[in-house]
C-alpha cells in the first residue's frame, strides 16, 4: 500500500452513485478483522453480491466491460462512518485513484493516509467523464501528481486539482504522519509544558 | 480580534502549523474502541513504540457486544477476539479498560460524559465518526480514521486541515411533542446529507440554549450525518450544572478555576463564520426519514417528496434509495407497518431518552407485531433507570430491557434487523443494510418511536 505516487494513466471503473457511503463501500459485519489485509474482497460487498452470495452480474465491479486503478463515483463519496476499512478496501481492491466532484471529510483523510489519491474535479468534469466512459470503456485518464492535473484523454480535458503540499510531499515519497509527528516530540513536550 | 468557540479551542492547541500544509493539533482526551484499533495498535508494536500519553486514553469495547448474557463469553467468535484484543492492548500499552462487565462499560460517547471525562475546551478524537457528540460540552471533538488513531496514540497529537467555520441557529421555542433527534433531522434534511462538509458547526440560538446536556448531544451526535466535521454548543450553566460532581471533573478549588475559564468559551460577539444559517424552532415537527441517508427526511404528516427534476445524477441515487425502501414519491408514512422499534445508540441511549419512552408507554402495551429492542447507553443509565423505577413502567408495558452497547444502530452483534423488514430506530444511520443486510430503517426520535411501538405502525405521538 505504501508505495510512491507519481502519474497515473489507467482505464476507469464508473459509479455514477451519489452519497456512497462507507457502509456500502465496506458493511460493519466485515469490520470484525484485527489486521488491515484482505479488505479488498468485500469492497461494496451488498452491491456485488446477492444474500446467498451470488455475484450481481450487473455492478460494475462484477463487468468485466470495466478495468482499471481509477474508481470515479457521484458526488460526496465516503461520507457516513469514520471506518479507514473502506480505504483499506479500496486500496487492496486495487485502486489508487478516486475521482468525484465532492469528498467526504474523514474518508478523504482516510484515502490519503493509505496512498490513495482522491481527486476532486469540477461537476462538469465529472459528468463529461462518466459520458465518455459510457461511449467508450477503455477511456482512460491520466492523473499527474507532481502538476496536480487530471485529464480525461478521451476528449483531452484537463482540470487542475488541489492537495496540500505537505499530504503531496507524503505520496510523491510514501511517508506518513506518524514518522512526522515523531520527529516533533520536543515540540509535542513544549507545548504541554507551556 | 473577534474569534469563534471553535476558533479559540483550535488556537489554543496548535503544537505547530505546517505552511500549506495541515495543522498538528494537541488531544486533551483519546477514546478507543474495539472495532477502529486493533490495526493502530499493531503500527505502534511494529514501530516498537509505547503509547506517548497513556493516561488520555480511555478504552471500552461497545461495538461489537451482546445485550444479553454479557456474563456468557461472546457467541461469535470473530466478535469476541476483538473484543478481547482491546483488552489485551489495553493491558499491554498500560492504558484505563472499561471492559465488558465494568460498571462503566457503554457506549464510548455515552460513558465519557457521564464520568466527566469529557470537559468543555478539550480537544477529543476517537476512530467514530459520533465523536461530534461531545462537542455538545463546548469541546473541538471530531471522529478520525485508525491511522490517526495510530498517530494520537503515538503522539498525542494529529495532523488536521483546519476546517471551515459555520453557525446555525435555531431560534425560538420548539413545540409540544418536538424532542432533540427532532431538530437535528430537520437540520440535515434542510442541510443535506454532505451540506457541511468542510465545516466545524457552532449550533447556537434560543431552542438550542434550552436543551439539556443529553439534548445537546444528540444535536451533536449527528452533525456528521449532514457531513460536518463535528458539532459544538458553547458551554454555560446547564453544562458546568451537568460536569459538576462527576467523577473525573475538577473539584474544589480547580472546579472554580475551570469554570472561569470554560465561561470564556463562546464565541465573540462580533466573530464571523464562513457560513451562518438561521432556522425557526417553531417549524420543525416530529421527523422521519424515507429514504437511505439521514438527509432524505420529512416531518411525519409530510408526503415522500419528489427528487429535484434539474438534478440527473442526484435522480439515480434518490430513486435506488426508494426502490430498497419500497417507498414511493408522493407517500405518507404515518401508519405505515413497522416490525421492529430499536431505542438506544449514542444518538439516543441516554437517560432522557428512556424517560421520553416511559413515559409515553406508561400504562399502554406493546403491540403484538413489533419486536422492541431497548438497550440503555451504558451500564450507568440502565442503574438510573432502576433507580427511577422506570424499568417497572416498561416491563408492564410489555418492553424488556437489554444490556447496553452500540447493539441495532450497526447490527455488529445479534441485534439484526431481517432483509426486508423494517425498523424505526432512534439511531443515526439509516444507510442501506445499516440494521442488517437487507433491513430497511426509518430514523426517528423517542417520541415516535414510543408511540410507533405501541401502535404497530408508524404513528405521530401528538395524536395521543
Amino acid at each position: 500500500m505504501k508505495e510512491k505516487f507519481s502519474v497515473i494513466t489507467s482505464t476507469c471503473v464508473p459509479l455514477p452513485m451519489e452519497n456512497v457511503d462507507t457502509d456500502q463501500i465496506i458493511p460493519a459485519r466485515f469490520l470484525k478483522a484485527t489486521s488491515r489485509e484482505g479488505f479488498g474482497e468485500n469492497l461494496f460487498r451488498d452491491w456485488r453480491y446477492d444474500k446467498d452470495g451470488n455475484l450481481i452480474k450487473d455492478f460494475v465491479l462484477n463487468d468485466p466491460t470495466y478495468s482499471g486503478c481509477v474508481l470515479v463515483a457521484g458526488k460526496n463519496f465516503g461520507s457516513g462512518s469514520s471506518r479507514e476499512h473502506a480505504a483499506w478496501a479500496i486500496a487492496d481492491y486495487g485502486f489508487r485513484v478516486v475521482v468525484s466532484s465532492f469528498f467526504a471529510d474523514i474518508h478523504k483523510n482516510n484515502e490519503l493516509n493509505n496512498f490513495v489519491l482522491p481527486v476532486v474535479v469540477s461537476e462538469e468534469f465529472l459528468a463529461q467523464l462518466f459520458a465518455s466512459i459510457e461511449a467508450d470503456p477503455k477511456t482512460e485518464v491520466k492523473v499527474d501528481l507532481p502538476e496536480q492535473t487530471i485529464t480525461n484523454l478521451a476528449t483531452g480535458a484537463t482540470e487542475s486539482f488541489e492537495i496540500n503540499p505537505y499530504k503531496k510531499h507524503c505520496l510523491m515519497n510514501a511517508l506518513d504522519d506518524i514518522e512526522f509527528l515523531l520527529s516533533k516530540k520536543d515540540d509535542i513536550e513544549a507545548w504541554e509544558n507551556k | 480580534m473577534a474569534n469563534t468557540l471553535f476558533d479559540k479551542i483550535w488556537d489554543a492547541h496548535v503544537v505547530n502549523s505546517i505552511e500549506g500544509g495541515p495543522t498538528q493539533l494537541y488531544i486533551d482526551r483519546h477514546y478507543c474502541h474495539e472495532v477502529t484499533s486493533p490495526q493502530a495498535f499493531d503500527g505502534l508494536r511494529n514501530r516498537g513504540l509505547k503509547v506517548f500519553r497513556p493516561e488520555k486514553t480511555i478504552c471500552s469495547p461497545d461495538h461489537n457486544i451482546p445485550t444479553m448474557n454479557q456474563d456468557k463469553p461472546i457467541a461469535d467468535p470473530v466478535s469476541r477476539n476483538q473484543v478481547e484484543t482491546l483488552t489485551r492492548n489495553a493491558t499491554d500499552f498500560g492504558l484505563t479498560l472499561y471492559g465488558l462487565g465494568h460498571k462503566k462499560n457503554g457506549i464510548i460517547h455515552v460513558i465519557g460524559p457521564e464520568n466527566g471525562l469529557t470537559l468543555p475546551g478539550y480537544t477529543i478524537v476517537c476512530g467514530d465518526s459520533h465523536t461530534s457528540t461531545h462537542g455538545a460540552f463546548g469541546a473541538v471533538a471530531f471522529g478520525i480514521g485508525t491511522s490517526e488513531v495510530e498517530m494520537v496514540l503515538a503522539s498525542q497529537c494529529i495532523l488536521q486541515p483546519k476546517p471551515k467555520t459555520m453557525r446555525i441557529n435555531v431560534n425560538g421555542k420548539l413545540r409540544e411533542g418536538v424532542t432533540a433527534k427532532d431538530i437535528a433531522l430537520y437540520i440535515i434534511a434542510q442541510m443535506t446529507t454532505g451540506g457541511a462538509t468542510g465545516y466545524f458547526v457552532e449550533y447556537a440560538g434560543e431552542a438550542i440554549r434550552n436543551l439539556s446536556m443529553e439534548e445537546r448531544m444528540t444535536v451533536c451526535n449527528l452533525s456528521i450525518e449532514m457531513g460536518a466535521r463535528g458539532g459544538m454548543i458553547a458551554p454555560d450553566e446547564t453544562t458546568f450544572e451537568y460536569c459538576k460532581g462527576r467523577e473525573f471533573a475538577p473539584k474544589g478549588e480547580e472546579w472554580e478555576k475551570a469554570v472561569a475559564y470554560w465561561s470564556t468559551l463562546k464565541s465573540d460577539d462580533d466573530a464571523v463564520f464562513d457560513k451562518e444559517i438561521d432556522f425557526d424552532a417553531a417549524d420543525i415537527e416530529p421527523r422521519i426519514t424515507f429514504g437511505t441517508n439521514p438527509g432524505m427526511g420529512i416531518g411525519i404528516s409530510e408526503a415522500i417528496p419528489a427528487p429535484d427534476p434539474n438534478d440527473e445524477a442526484g435522480k439515480i441515487s434518490y430513486d435506488k434509495s426508494l426502490e430498497y425502501m419500497g417507498f414511493e414519491v408522493g407517500q405518507k408514512l404515518e401508519g405505515y407497518p413497522i416490525d421492529y422499534v430499536f431505542l438506544g445508540s449514542c444518538t439516543n441511549g441516554r437517560i432522557e431518552d428512556f424517560r421520553a419512552f416511559a413515559s409515553f408507554v406508561k400504562g399502554k402495551k406493546k403491540a403484538d407485531n413489533i419486536t422492541a429492542w431497548l438497550v440503555p447507553g451504558s451500564w450507568m443509565v440502565t442503574d438510573q433507570i432502576k433507580a427511577e423505577g422506570l424499568d417497572k413502567i416498561l416491563e408492564e408495558a410489555g418492553f424488556e430491557l437489554r444490556q447496553p452497547g452500540c447493539s441495532a444502530c450497526l447490527a455488529m452483534n445479534e441485534d439484526k434487523v431481517p432483509a426486508g423488514k423494517i425498523a424505526v430506530s432512534t439511531s443515526n444511520r439509516n444507510f442501506e443494510g445499516r440494521q442488517g443486510p437487507g433491513s430497511r430503517t426509518i430514523l426517528a426520535g423517542p417520541l415516535v418511536a414510543a408511540a410507533t411501538a405501541v401502535t404497530g405502525v408508524l404513528t405521530d405521538p401528538r395524536k395521543f
